[in-house]
């Protein structure tokens, strides 16, 4: 009973490692589909964030700098986005798909070029990444039976990302819901036409939410190469952009259902990594493949109507022309 | 017409190539920080692309594969719709045309084998595609996300297929066991040799044959035939379609069900073509790169043609990269296609004010000095 509830608390733990990126993307997509930009680009810039913060923490030893820089590529890459959907009102899709594309080919490219490692990066040092957090008494909590396991396993030994990723949801949550500037930005997502006869610029506050966006996504992709992994890999971020997508869905655009949807995929990934291969009585073996599947499958039904409704931002994926 | 407007010349020919140069350009200066000559590199890929011997051969079986996805889409565009499941719908297009010969071919003469293969990538393509479609038709999804889901959906289905129930006896890779003897299309080299052509070996095969009949197929669909008027008609307004007495909800989802068939078709290229079985991942992103080749084909299959041949010549240019540098890999064709996409996608008209300006200042003396 006790190892079982040891591996419930295990699972949990690895819940919450696979969870930080979707819940850090989930957020950015959030604020750009909030102000009317359908972002399907998170994959594309979190892949490049994460290419960046490898590359630079392996070159100057310093898991700061990769951040700095996978925040500073992620906000580039935002800003092209941008720069096609607001300046030049081009398809929001398209040019979200570009990104992803150019991600996939210019992160190996790039890499080749300054490693010669086949487009990966070099493993990082302990000192290049960010390393886990030991909470005060861990050790000690552990000792408590039942109870003790859920702080030094869970809420103990977490990197700072992790702890980023969750106050995130609480800054998202507070800014969209509580300040001038998120009401503009639902504003503008929902009647573009109204804020701008307020006098206030629809661009302007486009262009600030998809900035957000991109920070948020270059710390998710710090995450995943000097964090989580050690070091970037070809592809690293695997689909995890679009399962932060299908979780904003499924959070109906909201910042805290947002994460607990990120929290649901999440575990889903952690039970099925336990269950690869294991034999279970009556069933047999467990087909992993298809646990792996049901976010996409959870996704389509939902955006379907059949399990309550997601409705989405109302002017989303229009570009906005002013009229004469 | 607006005296404002562009020429049609303008709008379809010189303003996709200013957008490819501007790809082009943007890709030059990347290989040019990275500390190789870009001149060299594009030499390089057209050598590879054309010159070498069986290079044409790959370059238009690459062709072959991006003629289907980019069909696919643009048949869904003309209905305003964005299918980017090219790439699942190919999947089990591919997982049809498997069924179909694993059942089959102990049974049934090749001939006949392949034709109900042919017939079942289609199909299983198009039901692959008509879902999405019903479910944006019927229950209001979006078509994107739906289609995204559905590519993911559609490659865990083939893992656990090709892993599991479908893997062959004393297999450890992820595949089926090949097909019986004869059952596969007809290689281009093997035809033209026949014939007292010499033309060295490649993959190109008789799917190519169907990828232009599919074409010309479209081009009579879309422009000559009352579903293709249809078709139009709901993309530009499903108002407008409405009062005229059409079923918009009717009309996405045959559009869809085409679409899908016509990605379900490039299956037949890799898995009849060349594999004779079914292999994990043999779409290898082709189905994307239809999003890029309608773009630049601007929905026309004449178009579409065209752009097939540029980013053939780019994959099979591309992997002769691989041999001749050390720092540039065929993966920087990928990045090429998402520059194109970009820039002849998203920024279609960026340069758009630019060329007005200068056709206009040119016009201006012999148009009577006020256009």
């Amino acid at each position: 009973m006790a190892d079982l509830w040891m591996q419930f608390l295990l699972t949990l733990d690895a819940t919450l490692r696979v969870a930080t990126p979707l819940i850090l993307c989930a957020m950015a997509g959030l604020f750009s589909e909030r102000s009317g930009i359908i972002d399907i680009s998170l994959e594309g810039k979190m892949l490049m964030a994460a290419f960046a913060a490898g590359t630079l923490a392996a070159l100057t030893g310093s898991a700061i700098a990769g951040l700095a820089g996978a925040i500073l590529v992620s906000v580039m890459f935002s800003l092209i986005h941008g720069f096609a959907c607001i300046t030049h009102k081009g398809n929001q899709v398209i040019s979200g798909l570009a990104i992803n594309i150019l991600a996939s080919g210019l992160t190996v490219t790039l890499g080749i070029a300054i490693f010669a490692k086949g487009g990966q990066t070099p493993m990082l040092s302990r000192e290049a990444r960010f390393s886990s957090i030991e909470l005060p008494f861990a050790e000690a909590a552990g000792a408590i039976p039942v109870i003790g396991p859920i702080y030094k396993e869970i809420i103990s030994g977490h990197n700072i990302l992790v702890w980023c990723a969750l106050i995130a949801v609480w800054i998202t949550s507070f800014i969209i819901f509580k300040t001038a500037f998120g009401l503009r930005l639902r504003a503008v997502g929902e009647k573009p036409e109204a804020v701008d006869t307020a006098g206030i610029s629809v661009s302007g506050l486009r262009y600030r939410a998809v900035i957000i966006a991109g920070i948020l996504c270059g710390i998710a992709g710090a995450y995943l190469s000097v964090a989580h992994g050690a070091g970037f890999g070809r592809e690293m971020t695997a689909g995890k952009g679009y399962i932060a997508l299908a979780a904003l869905i499924f959070g109906n655009w909201r910042p805290v259902p947002a994460l607990a949807a990120c929290l649901m995929f999440g575990f889903l990934d952690a039970v099925a990594a336990r269950l690869q291969g294991v034999e279970v009585p009556v069933i047999g073996q467990i087909p992993t493949d298809l646990i792996l599947v049901l976010p996409y499958v959870l996704t389509v039904i939902l955006l379907a109507g059949f399990i309550g409704k997601a409705t989405p931002p109302h002017a989303i994926g229009r570009p906005y022309v002013k009229e004469r | 017409m607006n005296k404002d407007a562009l020429p049609r010349w303008i709008d379809i020919g010189l303003l996709p190539l200013i957008n490819l140069a501007a790809a082009l350009v943007v890709s030059g200066i990347i290989i040019a920080i990275i500390g190789e000559n870009p001149f060299v590199a594009m030499g390089v890929m057209l050598k590879g692309a054309f010159v070498y011997k069986g290079a044409l051969g790959y370059t238009l079986f690459y062709t072959t594969n991006f003629i289907f996805t980019g069909l696919a889409v643009a048949v869904a565009f003309h209905a305003m719709l964005f299918n980017i499941g090219g790439e699942g719908q190919a999947m089990i297009g591919g997982l049809g045309v498997g069924l179909v010969c694993l059942a089959l071919d102990s049974l049934l003469p090749p001939l006949l084998v392949v034709t109900v293969a042919i017939f079942a990538a289609a199909l299983f393509g198009a039901v692959w595609g008509v879902i999405p479609g019903w479910l944006q038709a019927r229950r209001g999804s979006h078509i994107v996300i739906t289609t995204i889901m559905f590519n993911f959906i559609a490659a865990s289905v083939m893992v656990w297929l090709l892993a599991g129930m479908l893997m062959a006896p004393g297999q450890m890779s992820p595949e089926t066991r090949s097909f019986a003897e004869g059952i596969g299309l007809p290689q281009i080299h093997d035809v033209l040799n026949a014939i007292g052509f010499s033309v060295a070996k490649s993959p190109l095969n008789f799917s190519f044959v169907v990828a232009l009949l599919a074409s010309f197929g479209v081009w009579v669909l879309i422009w000559r035939t009352r579903l293709g008027y249809v078709i139009r008609a709901t993309g530009h307004s499903e108002r407008a379609a409405i009062y005229a007495g059409h079923n918009p909800a009717h009309i996405i989802m045959i559009a869809m069900a085409i679409s899908g068939g016509l990605a379900g078709l490039m299956s037949l290229n890799e898995i009849l073509g060349v594999q004779e079985r079914v292999i994990l991942n043999f779409t290898s992103g082709y189905g994307f790169t239809g999003i890029a080749v309608a773009l630049m084909g601007r929905n026309h299959p004449v178009g579409i043609l065209f752009a097939s041949l540029l980013f053939g010549a780019l994959y099979q240019g591309g992997a002769e990269l691989d041999f001749e540098f050390q720092t540039i890999t065929r993966e920087m064709v990928l990045m090429i296609q998402g520059l194109i996409i970009l820039f002849s996608g998203a920024l279609a008209y960026l340069f758009a004010p630019l060329v007005a300006r200068i056709y206009f200042r040119l016009k201006a003396p012999s148009g009577g000095g006020n256009g």
